[in-house]
């Protein structure tokens, strides 16, 4: 029902929207919870386990009841809070677990089931037969509790994710936060002042207290324009600080669109990550519940929702209300109703010894022993001086006290401290570094008690800055005192409800004590409590307050379970805004890309960078026909791919063959100018770190190579070793992977093809390097071959890449060569034994790998002393073999090998398939692998088992070079 | 001469969202110098200005030494003389240059750097991440910066500033 003259709402802008296909009006300035109460809306959702009606609890983002899905052109965003959501034209929302229809909810059977359904009773029924778990029970269960449901498909939304910096984060805009802000802002510090509310003001938003004797809200306004004059203050509504982490770093989300119509490009939601040098948490309190018998009647409220449902939005569920509580806060909420003309039948404060209220009737020493109404409250039972009575009302609205919202203080495992003389939990000092609390947040109620705190924490925060904040006269404000008697649980029979959101009762704590979960977090998970979307931001304090009860203990003792970020939900697609899909990591594209695909190329991924697999050609149906042509057409004329992947590393100095002495197992500073060497890098562990060549370019000048995958591993540990071991050497280094485009040239034909390319023969010997000039480039010529073949590659700078890739294809074209792809580059290295990081993946040592003569035993080098520790070498190690099937099988990778007539038994694996690929050159499937003592059992027969892939296959252990052993195509 | 064709990391033109540009710059030239150790000192004397402390920029006559990590700047706009005392490698083609101007340059970058760049001045460059990318970030001085980053990630980072840059013109779009 709406409340002419009440509310911030604005009454010019009706605003229309749809609730369960239903058309209702509100206005600009309602969020969906005001409008529905303005609707006569009483049901707005089902709870999770039982399927009871329930309506609004709450008017912020702790609402446990109203939780519905926002359904818009391209989202279904379900739980969304009904209290946060904002009202704009076309919205449209949908009730949540229930079916058919919030009305008429079948599921509502689990209720009258609910002497079954206790805590506990999933853990106990659903135990036997174990099978049917997976299968039956859970999706029943599942099926049956729940909240929202998601649409099946990606959130392809728009978000968004920044970074704020700033001298001083205020968290929350009450008048705690605003007299931070302010003193802050005149001081000239550099403020972020950020609410969750669309509206910056707080409490007195809601209240109709006073400020220097004018309403507060006209302090506000005063405050809010000053700030916003300002250019050192950032104000941030719509935006919820949610978690505290290290060094003064904030998350916070802010709604960017969620409460208008979509826009293009215009983010629904941003997350913040706030580098804060100093922070003030004034984030209030939240109101809680107390419980007693049927307590989750729609109708029945939190008192100070009241007041923000008239005071904010103009709105009131009721035409008669009954209030009911255990502490003062009550009485304006009364005054407020009263004046804007609502019936309050009664004030039924639990205290013997409450103050008097004139005008009201007010019952000392009343609870609440039941609520009446299923669909809607219709009436209360109460017992007061010893007798009960009945009260009709649509209406009642229930103060248990407060809770400091003390959240972010615990972010950083700080735990709060137990008050008595509040009833609540308040913060720690520094429980997170940097951060002061203030106001209502740190127990303080009174309006002048938390415009004082705002105003000291600021100017204690700047402080430590060393910044001076001059003094800001504080306004005149109520000071009045927090008078509240504990009252958790009204006694009785029936279910009264903590956690409406999770649907636990008094009754299912009291169980979990007696059944032995009497710690809190055992409780916790035992009840479910506190696990739903709100966090136990509702039920929190008073379902420990019953297990303290239950076990005999003080709330002090008992204690809190642990509060995590986020502090409200986060959608994850803000968290992971941009990373969907192709947004995940940034894509790395060789200069010969567009030539490769434009020839029809797939690419493959290798790490970051895109490669082309293989060149399909006219009538080819298949990649193998693909791969094998192209691995024939290296072995017999020429083939030409694109290495620039590899990594490549400048280094320089005097020490530079030093310092490569001790990076690689092998010696390098005696290699000669304008020679290649191929090189073995350990960890300091002893295993491989990496392979690849090393060419010395000039006396004091070297370019290694690394792989792909480990361009960046090679260059983090030359950085690690060259600061941890050796920071005097005269060494420097830098990547130029990405400064050269390098081609491979590799088979009979190769030579022809550089000297065609350069213009006169090459002249180099096998491991050889030299400067050259391309076409009127100048370039760098390696003779190295990965493929068994004659090999060449040419590098230029990589602004020439993409020419000369095109040049060397049409020049191999015209000799009967071609492009290979990854494919082919595979199968030639397998035929020749050669290792990638399928073989080197970081469990293989230099002996495993048959290269152990490679660590040179003249001097050290990372790694050594390690490689020769016991179990490092020796027969007992996989030493790496080839393996030829018997019968013309395919080999898969990943496949173990066991003993003919072994049993098949992990235990006895006798090694492993790290490489396959079909060899078109010896007309059999190869593979390279591991094997216990491979290396003695040449010629043996194995047995290759792939459970996964249904292949088990006899292989014959073979030297892992199956062509052209003694290498003498390469040095041709 | 040169037969083969050179080609820019992009070729892209530039684009402009609510007053602020995006382009990709020239390939400037540019080589890294590494000073062997305690040789800073001399290596900026012989280039004609200081060896930029970390975080700095230093120029002198159309040149500029960019700080670009530990005992490394990066010479931009000149030729490296010979004899240095510094590991002097060519690092021209290895990166793509952009160019983000305008009134939201800076609310741009704060959705991809986790810098605070409203008080950045010309004589900073940091070295940083453009989300997931690595980043030499100059401050070129009223409300310009130039962005280097790898040349094979050129296109993700030109997705990455674009996408920022609608995002942001969008919420401006909701003021006016």
């Amino acid at each position: 029902m709406r409340i002419d003259g009440k509310g911030r709402i604005d009454r010019t802008r009706p605003v229309t929207f749809r609730f369960d296909g239903r058309a209702y009006a509100g206005y600009k300035g309602d969020t969906l919870a005001s409008a529905l109460i303005a609707n006569d809306v009483r049901v707005v959702g089902r709870s999770f386990k039982y399927h009871r009606p329930r309506g609004i609890l709450t008017a912020g983002s702790e609402e446990p009841n109203a939780l519905v899905e926002i359904v818009g052109p391209a989202n279904q965003t379900p739980n969304t809070r009904a209290t946060v959501q904002e009202l704009f034209e076309g919205l449209a929302a949908r009730s949540q677990n229930r079916w058919p229809s919030l009305g008429f909810d079948l599921l509502e059977i689990n209720d009258l089931a609910a002497p079954f359904l206790s805590a506990g009773f999933y853990y106990k029924t659903f135990m036997w037969p174990r099978r049917f778990w997976e299968g039956l029970y859970e999706p029943l269960i599942r099926r049956a509790a729940g909240l929202g449901s998601l649409s099946g498909r990606h959130d392809e939304g728009v978000y968004e994710k920044a970074w704020a910096h700033c001298d001083l984060l205020i968290i929350g805009a009450g008048p705690a936060g605003l007299m931070a802000a302010l003193t802050a802002a005149r001081a000239g510090a550099d403020v972020i002042l950020a609410d969750e509310s669309s509206e910056p003001g707080g409490r007195l938003l809601s209240d109709e207290g006073e400020i220097d004797g004018a309403p507060a809200m006209d302090w506000a306004a005063k405050v809010l324009a000053e700030l916003a004059s300002l250019p050192n203050v950032r104000l941030m509504t719509r935006t919820t600080v949610t978690g505290a982490y290290d060094d003064g770093t904030y998350g916070a989300l802010e709604r960017v669109g969620l409460h208008r119509s979509p826009r293009p490009n215009l983010p629904r939601e941003c997350f913040w990550r706030i580098a804060a040098r100093r922070a003030v948490l004034a984030a209030g309190a939240l109101e809680r519940s107390v419980a007693f018998e049927d307590n989750d009647r729609p109708g029945v409220m939190l008192a100070s929702a009241l007041s923000s449902y008239l005071n904010r939005y103009g709105v009131v569920p009721g035409r008669r209300v009954v209030l009911f509580g255990n502490n003062d806060s009550l009485r304006a909420t009364a005054r407020s109703l009263m004046a804007a003309g609502v019936e309050v039948a009664a004030i039924l404060d639990s205290r013997e010894d409450a103050p008097d209220e004139p005008g009201i009737a007010l019952h000392k020493g009343a609870q609440v022993i039941r609520a009446r109404g299923r669909m809607g409250l219709r009436e209360i039972m109460v017992r007061a001086g010893g007798r009960e009575f009945r009260l009709e009302t649509e209406c009642l609205g229930v103060s248990g006290g407060w809770n400091p919202s003390v959240h972010l203080t615990c972010h950083l495992n700080g735990r709060p401290r137990w008050s008595d003389a509040l009833a609540a939990f308040v913060p720690v000092e520094g429980a997170v570094p940097g951060m002061l609390v203030a106001g209502a947040a740190n127990g303080t109620f009174s309006t002048h008690g938390c415009l004082a705190a705002g105003a000291e924490a600021a100017r204690a925060s700047l402080a430590a800055l060393g910044i001076a904040a001059g003094a800001v006269e504080l306004p005149q404000a109520e000071d009045a005192p927090y008078g509240i008697a504990p009252l958790w649980a009204v006694p009785g029979k029936g279910r009264a409800w903590l956690d409406l959101a999770n649907d636990v009762t008094v009754k299912d704590v009291a169980l979990a004590a007696q059944e032995g979960f009497a710690s809190v977090e055992h409780m916790k998970r035992y009840t479910t409590q506190g696990m739903a979307p709100d966090q136990g931001k509702n039920s929190n304090v008073a379902a420990l307050a019953v297990l303290a009860d239950a076990t005999g203990r003080g709330i002090a003792e008992t204690g809190i379970t642990t509060f995590r970020p986020p502090y409200a939900p986060v959608s994850i697609a803000a968290m992971g805004a941009g990373g969907r899909g192709m947004g995940f990591a940034p894509q790395r594209f060789l200069t010969s890309d567009q030539a490769s695909r434009d020839r029809g190329a797939p690419m493959v991924e290798a790490g970051l960078w895109y490669r082309p697999g293989y060149f399909p050609k006219a009538g080819e149906t298949t990649w193998r026909e693909a791969c094998d042509r192209e691995v024939m057409m290296v072995r017999s004329s020429v083939g030409v791919t694109d290495v620039s992947t590899l990594g490549k590393i400048d280094i320089q100095g005097p020490d530079a063959g030093r310092f490569l002495d001790f990076v690689y197992s092998n010696t390098f500073s005696t290699l000669p100018v304008g020679r290649v060497r191929y090189g073995l890098m350990l960890r300091e562990d002893g295993h491989v770190l990496d392979d690849g060549t090393c060419a010395r370019l000039g006396q004091d000048h070297w370019l290694m190579t690394t792989t792909t995958a480990a361009a960046g591993l090679v260059m983090r540990h030359l950085d690690f070793v060259h600061q941890a071991f050796c920071a005097g050497w005269q060494v420097r280094f830098v990547s130029v992977t990405e400064s050269w485009a390098q081609f491979a040239v590799a088979g009979p034909l190769a030579r022809d093809l550089v000297t065609s390319a350069l213009g006169h023969a090459p002249d180099l010997p096998f491991m050889g390097c030299t400067p050259v000039v391309v076409q009127g480039v100048a370039a760098r010529l390696f003779r190295i071959s990965f493929s068994g073949e004659e090999g060449y590659e040419l590098a230029v700078p990589t602004r020439y890449g993409e020419a000369l890739f095109r040049d060397l294809t049409a020049r191999a074209e015209t000799m009967g060569g071609g492009l290979y792809g990854m494919e082919a580059l595979n199968v030639l290295r397998i035929e020749k034994g050669f290792i990638t990081h399928a073989e080197i993946h970081g469990r293989t040592t230099a002996f495993d790998i048959g290269m152990d003569k490679m660590v040179s035993a003249k001097k050290d080098c990372i790694g050594k002393a390690a490689a020769a520790r016991p179990g490092m070498v020796g027969p007992a190690r996989e030493q790496m073999v080839g393996l030829m099937p018997l019968t013309g099988s395919v080999l898969t990778a990943g496949a173990h090998l066991f003993a003919q007539g072994a049993e098949l038994v992990r235990e006895n694996s006798a090694g492993y398939v790290t490489s396959v690929g079909y060899s078109p050159t010896l007309h059999s499937h190869l593979a390279l692998g591991f094997l216990k003592n491979g290396r003695a059992r040449h010629g043996e027969t194995v047995r290759l088992v792939d459970r996964l892939r249904g292949v088990d296959v006899l292989c014959t252990v073979t030297d892992p070079v199956f062509h052209d052993p003694k290498g003498e195509k390469l040095r041709a | 001469m040169p037969e083969l064709i050179a080609k820019p990391a992009l070729g892209a033109f530039p684009v402009t969202h609510a007053g602020t540009t995006l382009a990709e710059a020239d390939l400037p030239q540019m080589t890294s110098i590494a000073p062997w150790p305690g040789q800073a000192e001399a290596v900026g004397r012989a280039l004609g200005m200081a060896f930029p402390l970390p975080n700095a920029v230093t120029e002198a006559e159309g040149k500029r030494l960019v700080w670009a990590g530990r005992d490394m700047a990066f010479l931009i706009g000149a030729a490296a003389p010979a004899g240095l005392a510094a590991a002097v490698t060519d690092q021209s083609d290895g990166w793509v240059a952009l160019t983000l101007s305008g009134a939201q340059a800076v609310d741009v970058l704060a959705r991809l750097v986790p810098l605070d760049l409203r008080a950045a001045q010309r004589g900073q460059a940091f070295r940083t991440a453009l989300n997931h990318l690595p980043l030499i970030l100059i401050v070129e001085g009223e409300g310009g910066f130039t962005l280097l980053t790898f040349r094979s990630m050129a296109r993700t980072a030109w997705h990455e500033v674009e996408e920022a840059m609608v995002k942001v013109a969008a919420r401006a779009a909701l003021v006016l």
